[in-house]
């Protein structure tokens, strides 16, 4: 008897080496041919704090983080209390825990888990240079019958450089691990992978970003660090050199915005990361490049908010600055990526898009998919390239840089370009780009700095629409996993559920969902926000068909599918 | 030093780098020289249009980009030199020059001027220094005296001491630093000739009188007088000089060696090799 999914939680201090085991595991099952996800809860303390790695597996693409945990191994129960409510569990859990370090939580107990004594630290002490990290990672291999050949895949090539000690020593930790797991008989052995010979990757949402912002043609990155948003810009430091392209570290998000700016203006495509307070300080340049019609790209991964608020944990309520932000009438774009993997498709859409339409455009990921990984079908190549539509200049001819175009979209010169010198301005303009408070310049300006977004034919990528039916989820972003999951268990009872995830924000489709949506009686709005921003937003600009059912909740606890499933389930 | 130099014989005129555009400055404003003197300087180093960038942020002098016939960008108030960083960094072959005020420059863009100094981008820095917010009507400035009670802001003077240009931009490690005066246009369009040779971060302060706001200043001319030093390669030297002068005294503090920022990569993989790293 096999599981067809199984959900494994690793906590301890910070330092125990909780995340070291839960990639190593998500690696090798990813070797051994099974898919999987990991997201992470740690505190705002980078070491000492509470720490927990959350892993999920199964034979079948992991849409989300699973409903309750299968199996918890805890290294030590330090700090429990701050994350506990992260751990739900039910009678059917297994606590794996070393009795040296305590009792069970009283608040983990309560849920009537299994429990097993695993003395993980006297193993560890057994070998020279064991860990307790490798030796609990070698119990859930036994456990879920990961191959022993995974394991030392992964210890090879995470600790080749620390040399063979070091890989005989955590080896031997999972050996001693996986023994004393013998006859644990916890029922949680997962169902074999499938064959394919199709290519994976394990990727995070925020490598996944910088990559589609690479693959986009950007060239130029200014960076400011800040939870949850640093390995964006730190997966493009590097690869933005090695590429020919140019990243600098920035005294603050002002200046890293108005860098980019300043790159974009020099025609080069421009990037940069952050998470809410960063935006809040980019937004008055982001008007500026609204203004000036300079392309580029913000990703915003959010997190628990307003001010410093839960800078490790995730939550959509970004949605409102990132839409409002701006003072002035002050169209834009923002999208959203729906998975982890996504975040490179919608951030190589967002360069393509903010470099077509001559705009800034923020992406909203969120740390839920920036620092989580997941192990994937390798994406397929996106077609999206960074083409601004550049001048033809002749001479005799004056130069407008803010041509009245049909369309909106105005041919750009950029320095270089012999005959198209002009000052780009914050300052509301003529055509020709010179300064004007005259009421029809301000009047043809605003209307060709909409039209030029209303007007743009954004395709098919608006959204991911899905399966039919008259009951339909309207979501975005990462609360699109656990929607996906939940429908699917629908349909494997007969019943249909349609998803409509939207991955342009904004400007807002309302023709387009009105479409998504046609037929729908009952609808359920599902976002991770206090204010139920994403509902609000949507009332703004529509009518919803149909009765509608709000699932709005700020984070720091993930939306489960379990949890959608069971307000369908009450629809359907 | 990237300049591009028109080859022909007769070279170009300050009136070749003066847009159409009327300057809206007050009458007797420093500025207009400032404007004289870098067309001129431009001229001078037959500088092509096209390959020139002149970035500002707000203010009356930061409105310099609009008046010119290069390129210009005229972003946030205070921002200039990190667009301005931004466009040479990913543009290195362009000749960028930066204008600005002292309350652009020095206070709601206090940050960025100290990072610009110590990053050392190839770029040039005009502060038109008039020690006074002429586009508010009349505000202290972080240059202002703190006895000067003639701001409705500050009636009692700001009591706070004004920072001096010259000084904070040495020590925070710009690689060129110069003084002029506006009503010496010959003298300042030949401090910005050489500031925008110099490699790396170069800082012009040009006191430029707000005759509007601060009408006293009109007796600068007889307070400026030569620096009266050769230029120094070596900051402490210019450093001292700067802390002994009266900040009236013109000409170059330091003509520094410091190599330039520059980061560019080259492409030595493919978008493909990298990719590598998620391949299972």
């Amino acid at each position: 008897m096999t599981v067809d999914s199984v959900t494994i939680a690793f906590v301890g201090s910070g330092g125990a080496g909780v995340m070291t085991a839960g990639q190593m595991l998500l690696d090798a099952a990813a070797h051994v041919g099974w898919y999987g996800h990991m997201s992470r809860s740690s505190g705002p303390q980078i070491r000492g704090g509470e720490a927990a790695a959350f892993v999920r597996l199964s034979p079948q693409p992991v849409q989300a983080p699973g409903d309750r945990f299968d199996l918890i191994v805890a290294f030590d129960w330090q700090n429990i209390e701050r994350f506990a409510a992260e751990l739900p569990l039910s009678a059917d859990s297994v606590i794996v825990t070393d009795p040296s370090q305590g009792e069970i939580p009283a608040v983990l107990a309560a849920s009537g888990a299994k429990t097993i004594a695993l003395p993980i630290k006297d193993i560890a002490a057994t070998i020279p240079g064991g860990r307790v990290n490798m030796v609990g990672l070698g119990a859930v291999a036994a456990v879920i019958g990961l191959p022993r050949a995974g394991i030392e895949k992964v210890v090879e090539s995470a600790l080749g450089k620390k040399g063979e000690a070091a890989i005989q020593a955590s080896i031997a930790g999972a050996e001693g691990g996986a023994k004393a797991a013998v006859g644990w008989n916890l029922g949680l052995e997962l169902a074999a992978p499938a064959k394919s010979g199709a290519p994976r990757w394990n990727i995070s949402g925020n490598e996944a970003a910088g990559l589609g912002a690479l693959k986009a043609g950007v060239k130029f990155c200014a960076a400011y660090p800040i939870t949850p948003a640093t390995e964006v810009l730190e997966w493009l430091a590097p690869a933005l050199a090695k590429t020919g392209g140019t990243l600098v570290q920035a005294e603050d998000e002002i200046a890293s915005i108005n860098m980019c700016i300043g790159a974009s203006f020099g025609g080069v495509p421009s990037v940069t990361a952050t998470a809410g307070p960063g935006l809040s300080l980019m937004i008055e340049a982001l008007g500026l490049a609204i203004s000036s019609e300079t392309p580029v790209v913000v990703v915003d991964v959010m997190r628990g908010g307003p001010s410093t608020g839960i800078p490790t944990k995730s939550e959509q309520s970004d949605l409102n600055i990132a839409v409002y932000g701006m003072h002035g009438d002050a169209p834009h774009l923002v999208v959203a990526p729906t998975s982890i993997a996504d975040c490179a498709y919608t951030t190589q859409w967002a360069v393509h898009l903010a470099e077509a339409i001559q705009t800034p455009c923020i992406v909203l990921s969120d740390q839920a998919m920036g620092q989580s990984r997941a192990v994937v079908d390798k994406p397929a190549d996106a077609p999206f390239k960074a083409q601004r539509l550049l001048a033809t200049l002749a001479d005799g001819v004056p130069y407008k840089r803010y041509a009245n175009t049909p369309s909106g979209i105005s041919p750009a010169a950029i320095p270089g370009m012999p005959g198209g010198e002009h000052t780009a301005d914050g300052l509301e303009h003529a055509e020709s780009a010179l300064p004007s408070s005259q009421a029809s310049d301000h009047q043809k300006q605003l209307d060709k700095r909409l039209r030029k977004l209303t007007q743009y034919d954004y395709g098919a990528p608006w959204a991911d629409v899905e399966g039919e039916g008259e009951v339909a989820v309207l979501t975005w972003g990462s609360a699109t996993g656990p929607a996906r999951e939940a429908i699917a268990r629908l349909a494997a009872q007969g019943k249909k559920v349609r998803l409509v995830a939207m991955r342009l924000i904004a400007p807002l489709q309302p023709e387009k969902l009105a479409e998504a949506l046609k037929g729908v009686s009952k609808l359920l709005i599902l976002e991770q926000t206090h204010g139920a921003q994403f509902h609000k937003y949507l009332r703004a600009h529509m009518d919803l068909p149909g009765a509608v059912t709000v699932f709005s909740r700020p984070g720091p606890l993930p939306i489960r599918a379990g949890e959608v499933h069971e307000k369908l389930v009450s629809l359907v | 030093m990237d300049t591009h130099l028109i080859e022909q014989a007769a070279g170009p005129t300050p009136q070749d780098y003066k847009s159409e555009v009327k300057p809206i400055w007050c009458p007797g404003c420093g500025d207009y020289s400032v404007l004289a003197a870098v067309t001129r300087a431009f001229a001078t180093m037959g500088l092509e249009k096209h390959n020139t960038a002149v970035v500002s942020g707000i203010g009356c002098s930061s409105r310099i980009p609009a008046y010119t016939s290069a390129y210009g960008f005229h972003g946030v108030h205070g921002r200039a030199l990190a667009a301005a960083g931004g466009l040479k960094l990913a543009r290195p072959e362009l000749t960028v020059v930066v204008f600005g005020g002292d309350g652009d420059g020095f206070s709601i863009g206090g940050n960025h001027f100290l990072h610009a100094c110590r990053r050392n981008v190839d770029m040039t820095y005009v502060v038109m220094d008039n020690q006074v917010y002429g586009m508010t009507k009349g505000q202290a400035s972080p240059t202002t005296e703190p006895t000067w009670c003639e701001s409705k802001l500050t009636p009692e003077g700001t009591g706070v001491n004004p920072i001096q240009p010259v000084q904070l931009a040495i020590a925070c490690g710009a690689n060129f630093v110069a003084r002029g005066f506006s009503g010496d246009p010959n003298g300042v369009a030949k401090l910005i000739v050489e500031a925008i040779k110099h490699p790396g971060f170069s800082v012009v302060q040009v006191l430029s009188p707000c005759v509007t706001f601060r009408p006293e200043q009109k007796g600068w001319k007889s307070a400026v007088h030569p620096y009266g030093r050769e230029p120094t390669e070596d900051p402490a030297l210019a450093m001292r000089a700067a802390l002994e002068d009266d900040g009236f005294g013109l000409g170059i503090f330091l003509a520094g060696n410091r190599l330039p920022f520059a980061p560019a990569g080259k492409a030595v993989a493919s978008i493909d090799e990298l990719e590598q790293e998620f391949a299972v």
